[in-house]
């Protein structure tokens, strides 16, 4: 940030709040268009007032409860008043959404009793509330209501890692058939692991090959990475239904060739295979450009120099030419290995069930369970993890050389 | 016998090369064959393979050509599409002229910002905008779907255009500066002619971001703002049919248009500077 | 020129601005079906009639099922969709959360035959918000050519479809939990009436999961109706559970080697509703007025083969409007098809849908 001697701290003044006055209004439309939504997201996690809104008079008188047995008359008074209110301005069934996702059976059951409470004028007790439905002679009832009626909770980050928050407030693990997103996550590690080395297998020959070429047939191998790059994705991922679904091409083939017999064909769609061949596709030309870019680098020289010293081939590229090659290695493995663990499109064509990663598990919790507060803390885990791995990116190669696509 | 291993060892490695240009090309090449197959399959019919002109046929082509759906999501995919790279370019270009400046502090920052939409998963990025256009009253919106674009696609911009800057020679400014010329004439009539090429391929990169994104859609869009890559998902998920290889045939020679435009620019622009 | 180039995104802005909340609209609602071959049918039957005779427009948009697009609209309070077509727990599930608009049955139009309209639809059809649509059922079904690529028979029970020994090769079930798991306990060998009292006792749901651990390897899940035919056409899968409907009109319209199985048939009444608060109320009840009414429905019912909620709209179909054949053999309750068909039990879905979708998510994800 030296200035020049000539130039007095006025123009530097100038010049900075021109350079600022430039940036600023896409840094506005960024933050307010972007960040700011990503941050609300992520807000979810942590925070959710719906229930505390719905149900604010229950939850008062239920801080004084001990919880060791069921609640005294008047909480059911006060309960059976705040459904039925709910219930007339079409928020019960957001509450009954969120409390079932702690109470088994929650939904049904509070519908059930606010349809009694409005169709016959009986007086709401213990005993009439307890008629209608055995779950308020439940005590997990009671518990849960309490527990979603905080607005600020660590449980969705919890229930992203096959944990509970227990009635007696204890951290458990989560019953045995829920416990999903460790192996979910774990899974999506490995898968973008197995990808990101199928990558580098196969974009390490191929960027050699073109980074070693002369330049106009350099040009023109650099050109079949690109089509594919520029191709659209929904593309690309059709081609892959087309060849490797049971009476695809690549079956066909395989028949007609006799490696397989007709009710031998192969299943390689719709599952993990399906995933793992479409993603690497998809993301080779990421690894071969930044590999390329290291390659052209390094002199052929070097190469022959260590040939006429007597090492063998072997010897040479492993002492001489990987070394060398490792920063691109590094950067094509990191960008790879980003962009896999994040992805949605491809596994959700392609992957059947067990092909599914985390972010397809995002999208479900978004679309069809509802469970915002879930969804947001398994983004955020997500991306906490992106964002780690992008200030390693960083610190070896730097952001702004992220200009691929 | 040292001369002959290593010949050897070419042929392979050259064999393994072309092996993984094919897997890479395969895709996109096998797509365009089928999509003139005269019968509702995926696969090569025997016909086909025997070259029987009976077999062969622009059925899908007609089909897509004729079909509502696949126009009108054409023209949302234009609309959005233009309308989010104008955006993208000009807000792009100007801050990536501010952070070129040696100036302007706190770049790094400015840089995390900007970039953010690029490095975020989108998934997550179009969860979060889904509540906030919703909570604005503007769910399921042409306007939101732009935005939303031109946000995930300037970083592209940015990135395209500070790399274009870098290799700009400051000297032509100072230059222009002593001959009595403004900033803005300056920019104007020195500047911008020398990295326009960088600002339009930057700006295609923009495009080809939103004419290809799919996630923001599934999540934001209703079906007045179906754009090709929405029906495409449809035509995967639910109505199969060849008619979408017509279309990805479609969209592969676009590519190929845009690659060697970008191509042709990259090679302009460095010629200039 | 220059200026027209600096003009043009605003202009584009201002144009898009002005279309998006500019001048007046011809009337219009959306309502939501099931797509492909029903969805057509829903289309000609119902939808284009109805625009000719009121000049509102009808915009189709597709979904496959379930109350989670509803409930985020609500919650979100952008709600963009005005008329559904329901699965009946949905329709009752909708109605007690607060989603749908109550229908009174007596604002329906009578049957033809001047039967009132709370007297032509079956008690057991008859919902707060729904009004009753068609008579479909689940069943499994197959591709001649392509299962005789693997087994020498033909499978014709519940229980060959979890037969992986005897039909080797992979399956197509829906992505939801119901109908797959009264598919399995009825393949396990439980007896139909026994069903539902088994599915209310943890040792019955975990015996019906274990069951479809048995083949879960082999399946591929199918979300919207339109992708069982698609995927026995195409050889991806050797059988498929599917709506009879779909698997009908590939075999007469595309002449498609389908066979059906009607054994352990889950037979089941779709509805059709209102999402709550829609600024359309009246255009909507205008709708669904003209949608259930007998000859609304049996124009349907005579081009998929589905059958008329109400009773006297099953006497004006007679055969399909493009392929002539005659329906009746067709329809799920048919004689010949209903010897060994399950009741849907939507009271039981009712109260478990919530905890049977998480619980089959979990296990689809593991």
């Amino acid at each position: 940030m030296a200035s020049p001697l000539t130039s007095s701290s006025g123009a530097v003044r100038r010049s900075q709040l021109r350079a600022l006055g430039l940036v600023a209004p896409l840094v506005i439309f960024v933050g307010v268009t972007f960040v700011t939504p990503l941050g609300t997201m992520l807000m979810r996690s942590i925070h959710d007032p719906v229930v505390a809104d719905t149900l604010p008079q229950t939850l008062t008188l239920l801080e004084e409860w001990d919880g060791q047995q069921l609640p005294n008359e008047s909480i059911y008074i006060t309960l059976a008043e705040e459904i039925k209110q709910a219930s007339s301005e079409r928020t019960l069934g957001q509450i009954a959404g969120r409390i079932n996702r702690v109470q088994s059976g929650f939904r049904s059951a509070v519908t059930r009793t606010a349809r009694e409470l409005h169709s016959q004028p009986i007086e709401a007790t213990r005993e009439s509330m307890i008629s209608i439905d055995s779950v308020w002679a439940d005590l997990s009832t009671w518990n849960a209501i309490k527990l979603t009626g905080q607005r600020f909770t660590a449980r969705h980050y919890w229930n992203a890692m096959d944990l509970q928050v227990l009635s007696d407030g204890s951290i458990g693990q989560q019953p045995e058939e829920r416990r999903i997103y460790i192996k979910l996550f774990l899974r999506t590690l490995l898968v973008s692991g197995i990808i990101t080395l199928l990558c580098l297998i196969l974009g390490y020959p191929i960027a050699h090959l073109i980074a070693n070429s002369p330049p106009s047939r350099a040009n023109l191998l650099l050109i079949l990475v690109l089509i594919p790059f520029w191709t659209s994705l929904l593309v690309r991922t059709t081609s892959w239904i087309v060849l490797l679904q049971t009476q695809g091409v690549l079956n066909d083939l395989f028949v007609l060739i006799g490696l397989i017999t007709e009710d031998g064909r192969l299943a390689m769609i719709y599952n993990m295979t399906g995933t793992i061949v479409a993603m690497t596709h998809v993301l080779l030309p990421f690894m071969v450009l930044p590999l390329y870019s290291v390659m052209r680098g390094i002199p052929p020289t070097h190469m022959n120099a260590a040939a006429s010293l007597g090492a063998t081939p072997v010897q040479a590229f492993l002492r001489v030419y990987w070394p060398q090659s490792l920063p691109g290695v590094g950067a094509g493995s990191l960008l790879v290995f980003i962009i896999a663990i994040g992805y949605y499109i491809t596994p959700a064509l392609v992957g059947g069930s067990e092909g599914q990663l985390i972010s397809n598990m995002i999208a479900y919790h978004m679309q069809t369970s509802l469970n915002w507060g879930l969804a947001a803390a398994l983004g955020g885990v997500l991306l906490i993890g992106v964002l780690i791995l992008y200030v390693v990116y960083d610190r070896l190669i730097g952001l702004d050389r992220i200009g691929l696509r | 016998m040292r001369s002959k291993r290593p010949r050897v060892g070419r042929i392979v490695y050259l064999v393994i090369c072309a092996s993984i240009f094919i897997f890479l090309m395969a895709p996109i090449i096998v797509i365009v064959p089928l999509s003139f197959n005269a019968e509702p399959y995926f696969t090569f019919t025997e016909g086909m393979l025997r070259l029987d002109p009976e077999a062969w046929s622009l059925r899908w082509y007609r089909e897509i050509i004729t079909s509502e759906a696949w126009i009108k999501s054409l023209i949302n995919s234009l609309v959005i599409g233009i309308s989010a790279t104008i955006l993208a370019t000009i807000l792009g270009t100007l801050a990536a002229l501010g952070l070129a400046s040696s100036a302007i502090p706190g770049r790094r920052a400015i840089m995390g910002i900007i970039i953010s939409p690029m490095i975020t998963p989108v998934i997550i990025a179009a969860a979060g905008m889904f509540f906030f256009y919703s909570g604005l009253g503007l769910g399921q919106t042409h306007l939101s779907i732009i935005l939303a674009h031109t946000v995930l696609g300037v970083p592209f911009v940015v990135v395209t255009v500070t790399a274009t800057l870098a290799s700009y020679d400051t000297t032509f400014n100072n230059a222009a500066a002593s001959l009595g010329a403004g900033p803005w004439t300056i920019f104007r009539r020195v500047q911008f002619p020398l990295i326009a090429p960088g600002v339009l391929s930057g700006s295609l990169f923009a495009f080809a971001t939103s004419f290809d994104e799919v996630v923001v859609i599934l999540f934001m869009g209703g079906i007045d703002q179906r754009t090709i890559p929405r029906q495409m998902w449809a035509g995967i998920r639910e109505q199969i049919s060849p008619a979408i290889l017509a279309v990805a045939t479609f969209l592969i020679v676009f590519a190929m248009l845009l690659l060697l435009t970008v191509g042709w620019l990259q090679r302009r622009g460095e010629a200039r500077n | 020129m220059n200026h027209l180039i600096k003009l043009t995104p605003i202009l584009l802005i201002l144009t898009l601005f002005s279309s998006s909340c500019g001048t007046e609209e011809p009337r219009s609602i959306t309502a939501i079906s099931w797509g492909g071959s029903y969805g057509k049918a829903v289309n000609e039957g119902v939808n284009i009639p109805f625009s000719d005779s009121t000049g509102i427009i009808v915009n189709v948009e597709d979904y496959n099922g379930g109350l989670a697009q509803i409930r985020g609209q609500v919650e979100i309070g952008n709600i963009h969709w005005d008329i559904v077509d329901l699965e009946i727990a949905d329709a009752v599930r909708g109605c007690d959360e607060g989603l749908l608009e109550p229908i009174a049955i007596n604002s329906l139009p009578d049957g033809p035959d001047g039967t009132p309209a709370s007297e032509d639809f079956p008690p057991e059809v008859q919902t707060e918000c729904g009004v009753g649509s068609l008579y479909y059922s689940t069943v499994y079904a197959y591709n001649e050519n392509t299962i005789s690529d693997v087994s020498d028979i033909n499978p014709s029970t519940m229980a060959d479809f979890f037969d992986l020994e005897q039909f080797p090769g992979r399956r197509g079930m829906r992505r939801v939990p119901q109908v797959n798991i009264e598919f399995a306990l009825i393949a396990d060998g439980v007896p139909l009436d026994e069903v539902y009292p088994l599915m209310s006792t943890p040792e019955g749901l975990d015996r019906a999961f274990e069951k479809l651990n048995t083949i879960k390897d082999e399946v591929i899940w199918w979300e919207a109706g339109a992708q069982p035919p698609q995927m026995l056409a195409d050889g991806e899968v050797v059988m498929s559970t599917a709506y009879n409907g779909r698997i009908f009109n590939a075999q007469i319209l595309e002449q498609q080697p389908f066979v059906i199985v009607w054994d352990g048939q889950l037979l089941d009444i779709g509805q059709i509703g209102i999402v709550k608060d829609t600024p359309r109320l009246q255009d909507a009840l205008d709708y669904i007025s003209f949608a259930t009414s007998a000859e609304s429905l049996s124009r349907i019912s005579s081009r998929i083969s589905y059958s008329p909620a109400r009773k006297s709209g099953m006497a004006l179909v007679n055969t399909h409007i493009v392929a002539g054949v005659e329906m009746e053999p067709h329809l799920p309750a048919s004689p010949a098809n209903v010897a060994n068909a399950l009741q849907y039990d939507w009271k039981w879905w009712v109260d478990n849908q919530d905890d049977m979708n998480e619980r089959f998510s979990a296990w689809l994800a593991l």
